[in-house]
């Protein structure tokens, strides 16, 4: 069992009336004069929204700032790929929207694992994000009139959900890095692209640097700064298939908590409900059909089990619309991890369709008849276009094959109200953080996260640090500069030095495979302490029988890879341990020793109201385990329902 | 159709940017026709590393269309044979038993070759830095429905904001130019009233940036818009160029 700690995290929530915090936070901060702004240097790692956000923030206040991504260029971070929308609670439609739900739905919608105060923050800044990307020219869909266009995504009954087509990643994402590009201009940002964060430097108590490799030439390189904001990301690769980008990995978190920054609920990952199925063992990732699907596409499988008609052929009363059926309030729309249950449960029971029989069918028939093919053309049209390249199937005329995927992951580093980890100076945005999601992320919701935290927070947090700390000059000849560059290159030839016979990628698939089947959508006590032992296994045969070619001087695309399963290896058993800790089912967590007589999950408020961070005391150490508790003042505890 | 394919590659290999590069050629068989290319890719280079030899370098990340980190030459063809797909969305159901596929990287004096089939495309970026913003800072701007856009031309920023910036117009010209480019990107501004104000220097800047970077001038023979995996249409190079005319007639 993990060791347990008495130590209190302090979460640095201002007190006072929730809807006031924030305004009240903000007068109390310390703030650093303009002139002096330019003697600060400060490092952002990651380019996607919530680095790109910060890069052009922290720029344009006067801060001299180094970008680094592992991309070859910051446009091209994995935020790209977010496809149905962004949430904010303008109430253009006037359907009853406010921050308040906004904050309650997160809340609920994150089975009340999250931080109500970082959350209500959210609610209230996701205006501005509207009106700030609006002003940067991101063509959000509008109304004949002119004004900008919404609609609804899972876990709501109002539609707040802003968006681009099914590209409104991308162009949110494309407004940032265009801000950024705008500051290198003004040379107050600098970009380093093809850079892999190897480690982060503390010196004094303080994050002041980091190291990385080139990825083009080889070279280990340090980097001083006065503060490191990490916006890297999440971890759904650790599971090999996910809808993750195929760089994305963990290793800059993970490299952070090596160094003493708690990482929080690992446990907590996301299963999307609505990607398209596997379909052989060469599958090298999962493609994710946005969530906004669901608004028109009802769910069903056939009534009889094994029934291998086609679609078509099968009438009404012999289709089991079982979101529907379950869910009547929300329908299709109930929130990610509901629906992904629900189509495992009728595949686990041999109701499911396909070759392998784990997909379930989403239909447009009767959106189609109701609205005609060009409505949903103009909705979807590039969602279906990309369902029909890779499948060669055409969802105008026969349902989409889905089937749930590993997708985002609500766990991440720990950070107090100021987006400050448990180490000074060292500061997580976006996913990498655990702050707002809680134990289950909605719709909509990440890019709203992740320009809030860039836009809007970091901006303001980060000059209370550097005007509070006294921060002595400190530079790469510092010893701590050399021993965590010593500490890199080792590692890499560590790795290289092995020359074992099993290739990388079939370390990262078995890895995969173990995550998936114990600790994936599904999870009991058994499971997870098989894994555990499986993953040790795994990453023991990793450090003697890994087969990398090449070596670390020049571009090794090989020896990436290898960098990031190694760390993968080690962080899996923390995702495992965590899970295990947790004995009871919340949000994207669930654990089949504790479910309802209906299946559905059953949280422990009395013994899990809490945020688990894990300190870091070595590979094959235990952890130890920090509590943060959690108050629910302005949202009373309450079983989450959407039947 | 046969489910399963057996594909000669000639691949380009190129140990870095000052080295001579080849072509070198590989035997793939059991490659199912439900694979992605850069999946058959993927195939090829763990045959690679089995035997001890040097996996082929190839850009890629979100494997989905949309990163536009992927691209490469298939067969002449940037992307490969299909309209509106990238390299990654492309599946070897559309290549035949017995087949010979040739991969080059993107050729443009603008886009050096750093490894095999990875090339440079910070050019990109530096011409996005020239002026391809609107400049607002974070801060409060006004209420995102106090402007109103018609819908016309909300719809048709957005049709030229789609670029995914991937270079398969640069390396399917044969002037290796950047027009389709950079030309998405001042429709895409242009079109939107929030864009009007940086207007002409937008242009002016971004076009000289073209031009410093090396990048040829137009053929006008719309192969990038057939090459491009957004399709982008050539209509924005007509309106970038009425927009540089213009702005050079008219600038301060």
């Amino acid at each position: 069992m993990p060791q347990a700690s008495q130590s209190v995290l302090n979460s640095h929530v201002p007190s006072g009336p929730i809807a006031e915090k924030w305004d009240r936070h903000r007068f109390d901060m310390k703030l650093v004069n303009p002139a002096n702004k330019r003697k600060y240097t400060i490092i952002v790692v990651g380019t996607g929204l919530a680095g790109g956000s910060a890069a052009a923030s922290l720029g344009e206040l006067g801060y001299n700032v180094l970008s680094f991504c592992i991309q070859d260029s910051p446009r091209r971070a994995h935020s790209i790929a977010a496809q149905g929308g962004i949430n904010a609670a303008k109430n253009y439609p006037n359907d009853g929207d406010s921050i308040w739900r906004l904050f309650y739905d997160t809340v609920k919608g994150g089975d009340y694992r999250s931080r109500e105060a970082n959350v209500y923050r959210l609610a209230q800044i996701s205006n501005s994000i509207i009106d700030q990307c609006t002003a940067q020219g991101v063509p959000f869909a509008r109304e004949y009139g002119g004004l900008l266009a919404n609609r609804s995504f899972g876990g709501a009954q109002v539609s707040r959900t802003f968006y681009a087509r099914g590209q409104t990643g991308q162009q949110l994402l494309i407004g940032a890095y265009s801000a950024m590009m705008r500051q290198v201009g003004k040379g107050k940002v600098k970009v380093f692209s093809r850079r892999e964060m190897m480690d982060l430097v503390v010196a004094d108590g303080c994050a002041r640097g980091i190291i990385t490799r080139d990825l083009v030439t080889g070279k280990i390189e340090r980097f001083a700064a006065d503060a490191v904001v990490l916006c890297t990301g999440g971890y759904s690769n650790v599971f090999y298939l996910s809808t993750n980008a195929k760089t994305c990995n963990v290793n800059a978190a993970w490299r952070c908590h090596r160094r003493g920054a708690y990482f929080a609920n690992p446990c907590f990952t996301q299963i999307h409900p609505t990607c398209i199925p596997a379909s052989g063992d060469y599958q090298s990732k999962l493609t994710l059909m946005s969530e906004s699907l669901r608004n028109d596409g009802r769910v069903w499988v056939p009534v009889q089990a094994g029934d291998k008609r086609v679609p078509r052929e099968i009438p009404e009363d012999e289709r089991d619309y079982y979101l529907e059926r379950r869910y009547p309030a929300f329908g299709n729309l109930v929130p990610r991890d509901v629906a992904s249950r629900a189509a495992k449960e009728r595949c686990d029971t041999g109701y499911g369709v396909g070759a392998t029989g784990l997909a379930v069918y989403l239909d447009f028939k009767d959106a189609i008849g109701r609205d005609g093919e060009q409505t949903i053309r103009e909705k979807y049209g590039n969602l279906f276009q990309m369902y029909e390249k890779i499948t060669a199937d055409n969802p105008y005329r026969t349902p989409m094959h889905i089937y749930p995927a590993l997708h985002y992951t609500m766990g991440g580093l720990w950070v107090d109200y100021n987006l400050q980890s448990t180490i000074p100076g060292l500061y997580v945005l976006g996913e990498a953080n655990f702050s707002d999601h809680g134990a289950n992320r909605l719709g909509a919701s990440a890019l709203m996260q992740g320009l809030a935290d860039g836009y809007f927070v970091i901006p303001y947090t980060i000059g209370d640090h550097l005007a509070t700390h006294p921060l002595p000059k400190v530079t790469e000849e510092h010893p701590a500069f050399k021993e965590a560059e010593v500490a890199s290159r080792h590692r890499l030839e560590k790795i290289v030095a092995v020359g074992g016979g099993r290739s990388v990628d079939n370390i990262h698939r078995e890895l995969g495979r173990i995550m998936w089947e114990h600790v994936g959508m599904s999870r009991d006590k058994a499971g997870l302490t098989q894994a555990i032992e499986d993953v040790k296994a795994l990453r023991e045969e990793f450090w003697s029988n890994v087969k990398v070619i090449g070596t670390g001087e020049g571009f090794n695309q090989n020896l990436e890879h290898a960098g990031r399963v190694a760390d993968f290896l080690e962080f899996a058993e923390l995702l495992a341990e965590d899970a295990l800790n947790r004995e009871e089912s919340c949000g994207g967590h669930f654990r089949s020793e504790h479910q309802s007589a209906e299946n559905e999950a059953q949280r422990d408020d009395d013994k899990f109201c809490y945020s688990a961070a894990w300190e870091f005391n070595g590979v094959d150490q235990e952890s130890t385990l920090h509590k943060e508790e959690l108050e629910f003042e302005a949202v009373p505890l309450a079983t989450r329902s959407y039947k | 159709m046969s489910e399963s394919l057996k594909l000669t590659l000639k691949v380009w290999r190129q140990p870095d940017a000052d080295s001579p590069g080849r072509f070198q050629t590989y035997q793939l068989s059991d490659i199912s026709t439900h694979m992605s290319f850069l999946e058959m890719l993927d195939v090829l280079n763990e045959q690679l590393i089995a035997r001890g030899e040097e996996p082929v370098a190839f850009d890629h990340d979100c494997r989905e269309g949309i990163c536009g980190t992927c691209g490469v030459m298939i067969n002449g063809q940037a992307h490969g044979p299909d309209r509106e797909t990238t390299t990654c969305q492309l599946h070897m159901r559309r290549f035949k038993d017995g087949e010979t596929i040739v991969i080059e990287p993107w050729r443009a004096t603008a886009f050096g070759v750093l490894k095999d089939l990875v090339v440079d495309r910070t050019a990109f970026d530096r011409v996005i830095t020239s002026g391809g913003f609107i400049s607002v800072n974070s801060g409060s701007p006004p209420d995102a429905n106090a402007l109103p856009v018609p819908r016309d031309d909300a719809e048709s920023a957005m049709d030229a904001a789609a670029c995914i910036g991937c270079g398969a117009c640069v390396a399917a010209c044969k002037n290796a130019s950047a027009m389709l480019f950079v030309s998405a990107k001042v429709s895409h501004l242009s079109l939107l009233p929030q864009g009007q104000p940086e207007r002409q220097e937008r242009v002016l800047n971004m076009v000289a940036k073209m031009d410093e970077e090396g990048f040829g001038s137009c053929t006008n023979t719309s192969e990038c818009e057939a090459a491009c995996p957004k399709t982008i249409s050539v209509t924005n190079i007509a309106r970038m160029n009425r927009e540089y005319l213009k702005s050079s007639l008219c600038s301060r």
